[in-house]
């Protein structure tokens, strides 16, 4: 019988669109209604012949075998004794629930717990720490915003309903005239996509975004005047131009993207931003967002940040002491240096989104797990893939949107062939290690037994 | 050259990165039409992007968000990430824009497979494709 489930938040991007309409018909997905492209072909997916039902073992020739959940779990639990330094990443695409339980994991194992934050926003955390975030809620942006700048970031296609549910055409409470009363600003390299339906549209010179934020800066301390006559490819009238249309705005927010996170300068293009917007309420209002990539990349900052005072880059191989040292604790420097000795991938793809010469450095050389619903790139090179449900499809749990708001996900499926949430398989990974712990580890017909971290007093001790 | 998203990448990753759909929409290099005339490319030939540390074989695209003159973009993923280079200015991200690479054009050269590309990485890969695209 078809049954149509209302209200379905979609796990593709930070936008987290929970206004979905999935048909479903015999534990099938029928039709996915309001969602864009890519969170269709998620639901999709789910249904399509041809997942991975079962973990899997990579045999000698390349080939995988099928394997049950316990060998499994009993192979990642050895893996994490065994290890000095296991780095655990990934956690864009999964709910808090299975954040939490890996974070248990990560500090029994005394593990680096990393994720897609590091190779994402993890600078514009940086520049957080620094400079605060002067930042507010999509329905803020939705129903009072009337200028909005999109710097460096593209979601026609990367958050390819955000402009149409909060950034540029909604009608809101203060912005009855949705796209018609609304100044859109972009500022990108390229031409893109959203840039067509911007009002004013600047090509900044790649790599230059730390000028032209200076430039608008000196605008809102008054100095327009001494701009020199171009700056990062922008003529100065231009600049002067867009600088009216910002002060004459009622409320401006600005969104920025991975296109100054990425770029040359990193975390200070962030700092320079925050710091205009600073600037800009000193003649009206203005917020800013970070443009979050996955629909719960926003969670491990909160969760993780409860459980040890930080977001990403979490170094527990001290046990209960965490430390947070980007450059030095972060997944691809730690790659590149060929620090880590077991590698767990839940929930993104390191194999298609590390450098390929960060990431040879960890699937050619140490013991890898895979943690996804589907086969991708570095499950390819795993020793072990554990297929897990896909939160939002198959299971619910918390996530956190690009505004750090919190939002219900739901399942629509039972999970494909009875496979476990992430939640469930970390907490049975933490079991089988202590039972592990308790009763030594064979290997190579010796006792081999990770150093037990009882020495390391707790921290209310050091300080006495 | 720069890398980010596009959509037709995030739909065909979400179908599989196995597919033949992912492997036609991000092995390509977005370039500027005139800088494409310049370099005697023709449309759709394979090009060879070399950087500071990797080279890698896409096909050379206008595309519908055109690029400035000077200025190239490979869709992110495992072609593009043949020639990232992972220096992160000690901030744990590396460097996904702007790097500098050479494109040349190498109409008969073949556009490796992602799977091929990451198990060779990894000294893993046995020859045969095991997920037939």
């Amino acid at each position: 019988m078809q049954e149509v489930i209302k209200h379905v938040a979609c796990p593709y991007c930070g936008s987290c669109c929970d206004d979905l309409e999935i048909t479903v018909d015999d534990g099938k997905i029928i039709e996915v209604k309001n969602a864009c492209i890519i969170g269709t072909e998620i639901y999709h997916h789910a249904s399509r012949e041809g997942r991975v039902g079962s973990p899997r073992r990579r045999q000698p020739d390349g080939t995988y075998k099928d394997i049950t959940y316990d060998e499994a779990i009993d192979f990642t639990a050895k893996m994490l004794i065994k290890a000095k330094k296991p780095l655990i990443f990934g956690f864009g695409s999964t709910n808090c629930e299975g954040m939490a339980a890996a974070g248990r994991v990560a500090e029994d194992a005394g593990a680096v717990l990393d994720n897609c934050a590091s190779i994402c926003h993890g600078s514009s955390f940086l520049a957080i720490f620094d400079t605060g975030y002067p930042s507010c809620t999509l329905g803020e942006v939705k129903n009072r915003a009337d200028v909005v700048v999109y710097w460096g970031s593209n979601p026609a296609h990367a958050h390819p309903r955000h402009m149409s549910r909060y950034g540029v055409f909604p009608r809101g409470f203060f912005t009855g005239k949705g796209a018609r009363g609304r100044k859109v600003i972009v500022v990108d390299p390229r031409y893109t996509d959203t840039a067509r339906c911007a009002d004013h549209f600047l090509q900044v010179q790649q790599g230059h975004d730390y000028d032209l934020f200076d430039a608008f800066r000196m605008v809102m301390h008054g100095h327009g005047a001494d701009l020199p006559a171009v700056v990062a490819g922008i003529p100065k009238e231009k600049i002067l131009e867009v600088c009216d249309v910002i002060k004459a705005g009622r409320y401006v927010h600005i969104f920025f993207g991975m296109g100054l996170c990425h770029s040359d300068g990193r975390n200070h293009n962030v700092d320079i931003a925050i710091n205009l917007v600073r600037d800009i309420n000193e003649v009206t209002k203005c917020t800013i967002m970070a443009m979050r990539g996955h629909y719960n990349i926003a969670g491990p900052g909160v969760v993780w940040a409860w459980q040890f005072g930080f977001p990403y880059c979490i170094d527990l191989t001290k046990g209960s002491i965490a430390h947070m040292n980007p450059g030095e604790t972060s997944s691809v420097d730690l790659a590149n240096r060929g620090e880590i000795d077991a590698f767990i991938n839940i929930g993104t793809d390191a194999g298609a989104h590390f450098p390929i010469r960060a990431f040879e450095k960890i699937g050619g050389s140490v013991p890898m797990v895979t943690i996804d619903p589907s086969v991708n790139m570095a499950a390819t090179v795993s020793d072990v893939h554990i297929p897990v449900a896909i939160v939002g499809v198959e299971t619910g749990g918390i996530c956190y949107r690009m505004d750090n708001v919190p939002i219900q996900y739901r399942s629509v499926i039972k999970p494909f062939n009875g496979i476990l949430t992430d939640e469930q398989l970390f907490d049975k990974i933490y079991e089988r290690m202590q039972e592990l712990k308790n009763a030594g580890v064979e290997s190579d017909g010796k006792w081999e037994y990770a150093t037990p971290l009882a020495d390391v007093r707790p921290v209310k001790e050091v300080y006495e | 050259m720069v890398t980010q998203r596009a959509v037709e990448e995030g739909e065909a990753m979400e179908s599989g990165k196995t597919t033949q759909k992912y492997f036609d929409v991000c092995s390509i290099i977005e370039m500027n039409a005139d800088d494409i005339k310049e370099m005697d490319i023709n449309l759709n030939t394979v090009v060879k992007v070399t950087s500071e540390c990797g080279e890698v074989f896409v096909r050379a695209v206008i595309g519908r968000q055109t690029c400035p003159p000077g200025l190239c973009h490979i869709r992110q993923g495992v072609w593009a990430n043949q020639v990232v280079p992972p220096r992160t200015q000690s901030t744990g991200e590396p460097q996904y824009s702007g790097f500098p690479v050479t494109v040349e054009p190498a109409p008969e050269a073949r556009i490796v497979p992602a799977v091929e590309l990451v198990q060779k990485a990894c000294n893993k890969w046995n020859g045969k494709l095991l997920w037939p695209m």
